[in-house]
């Protein structure tokens, strides 16, 4: 692949050509300023905060440190894809329990925890506190999202 | 620039010979932030994370030797069957920034980069781990120990890429510890990694951000070996493990930087390399 060449990704289930884009670009650029899919954020730039959280090839990554150009072949979801529109039951949870303040960190959490509770439906609290380890909220204080995280857990279960 | 996404391990060694300025890319969790960060021009990228042969791991029963792939990541050592292989692989895979992290950053990565204050590395040399090497122009194997050079400086040709690392599988205790100023998502300040090898009846402990690059105490595990019965493993004094991390520290070489001072790191890594021996000889 050289500088200029298009390539194309694999997200939400449909594949989607990136024109004209530097082959530097994180996947986080791509998705936010190439796609058109702003709901991942971009604050730490370096895997830190947790707040570009997608699902690549069934695993948890921060997007910020997926070269894009290299992701080629990948199924990647973001946190557009886990909702055709309406809520998902953990973005209502994390509104109920008022997990959300400034908002920033708001959807890297909402895939960490869908991506959590896909894998392990019934969470040890440790698990749940290590699961979210990766995600930085500085407004909260994390009880109430852990709160959130419960209710969706209890929710499921008596479905 | 370019990016190639070779998906054999022929394919990767042929572009690294092919090509003139290559850098390689495994997980992305040092590349992208220098990347994002404009540190750092980007040339040719051989992405290696389709490259099968280096995202498995064996286990040689005959040989007790463990073989585990350059782009095996973190989350694979954490749990499972290679944790109860390498308890102390284990527990410094834990420590390693977040889960995000653990399920890009690899093995090969910590090596490629050869930062001290890597934390996969401590173990590594307290296991006497083996690492494998490719190029065009062959093979080769290297001891830990002469694979790492100094601070972000290894025996890495420009042409070669790291494989994998083979390590014995050991009887006895082993363990890691780090000191960061939180528990997720640090940097260490000062780590640890101590095998109590019950069969030879020795010692090995590395130490990690204390030094230009990971420091192996060769004159503290052979005062121990000569104070404490490690095949046996009966009842610790606490004076020994106390000159035990004295003698530690003495072998460790830290400077003052962004993340602490030589003095604390000094002080850390001996209380680290303390509290291992303590724990490994509780029983």
């Amino acid at each position: 692949m050289s500088e200029t060449q298009i390539y194309s990704l694999r997200v939400n289930g449909k594949l989607r050509d990136v024109t004209d884009a530097w082959l530097g670009e994180s996947l986080l650029y791509v998705l936010r300023e190439r796609l058109g899919l702003p709901g991942s954020k971009g604050a730490c730039e370096q895997g830190e905060c947790g707040s570009c959280t997608v699902v690549m090839d069934g695993v948890a990554v921060c997007s910020c440190l997926v070269l894009a150009a290299s992701a080629v072949g990948a199924d990647i979801t973001t946190i557009e894809g886990f909702t055709d529109g309406a809520l998902t039951d953990v973005q209502q949870a994390f509104i109920d329990e008022g997990a959300v303040q400034c908002g920033f960190c708001t959807p890297g959490l909402i895939v960490a925890v869908h991506h959590l509770l896909d894998n392990t439906p019934r969470p040890s609290e440790m698990k749940i506190k290590e699961a979210l380890s990766g995600n930085i909220c500085r407004c909260t204080g994390y009880g109430r999202i852990f709160a959130a995280v419960t209710r969706v857990i209890e929710q499921r279960a008596q479905q | 620039m370019s990016i190639h996404i070779p998906t054999s391990l022929d394919d990767a060694v042929a572009l690294l010979h092919e090509l003139p300025r290559v850098q390689l890319l495994a997980g992305g969790t040092d590349f992208m932030v220098e990347v994002n960060f404009n540190r750092h021009d980007v040339h040719d990228v051989v992405a290696l994370r389709r490259v099968t042969e280096l995202q498995q791991w064996q286990h040689d029963e005959t040989s007790n030797t463990v073989t585990i792939g350059a782009g095996v990541p973190y989350a694979e050592m954490e749990n499972g069957e290679l944790a109860r292989l390498f308890p102390a692989l284990a527990e410094a895979a834990r420590t390693v920034g977040s889960p995000q992290i653990r399920a890009a950053g690899t093995l090969g990565g910590n090596l490629g980069t050869c930062s001290p204050a890597g934390d996969g590395l401590p173990v590594l040399f307290a296991l006497d781990a083996v690492v494998n090497l490719a190029s065009h122009r062959g093979k080769r194997s290297l001891p830990i120990g002469e694979f790492m050079l100094g601070p972000k400086r290894s025996a890495l040709a420009v042409d070669e890429l790291v494989v994998s690392v083979s390590m014995k599988t050991t009887t006895g205790w082993q363990g890691y510890a780090k000191v960061g100023t939180r528990n997720a998502m640090v940097i260490s300040v000062a780590s640890a990694s101590l095998v109590l090898d019950s069969e030879s009846g020795t010692a090995r402990i590395a130490l990690g951000s204390v030094g230009p690059t990971i420091i192996r105490c060769t004159q503290a595990e052979q005062w121990l070996q000569t104070q404490y019965d490690i095949s046996a493993r009966k009842e610790l004094d606490e004076a020994i493990a106390t000159e035990f991390g004295l003698r530690v520290s003495q072998e460790s070489r830290p400077i003052d930087d962004h993340r602490s001072t030589a003095q604390y790191r000094r002080h850390a890594v001996g209380v680290l390399a303390k509290r291992l021996l303590q724990r490994g000889c509780v029983q």
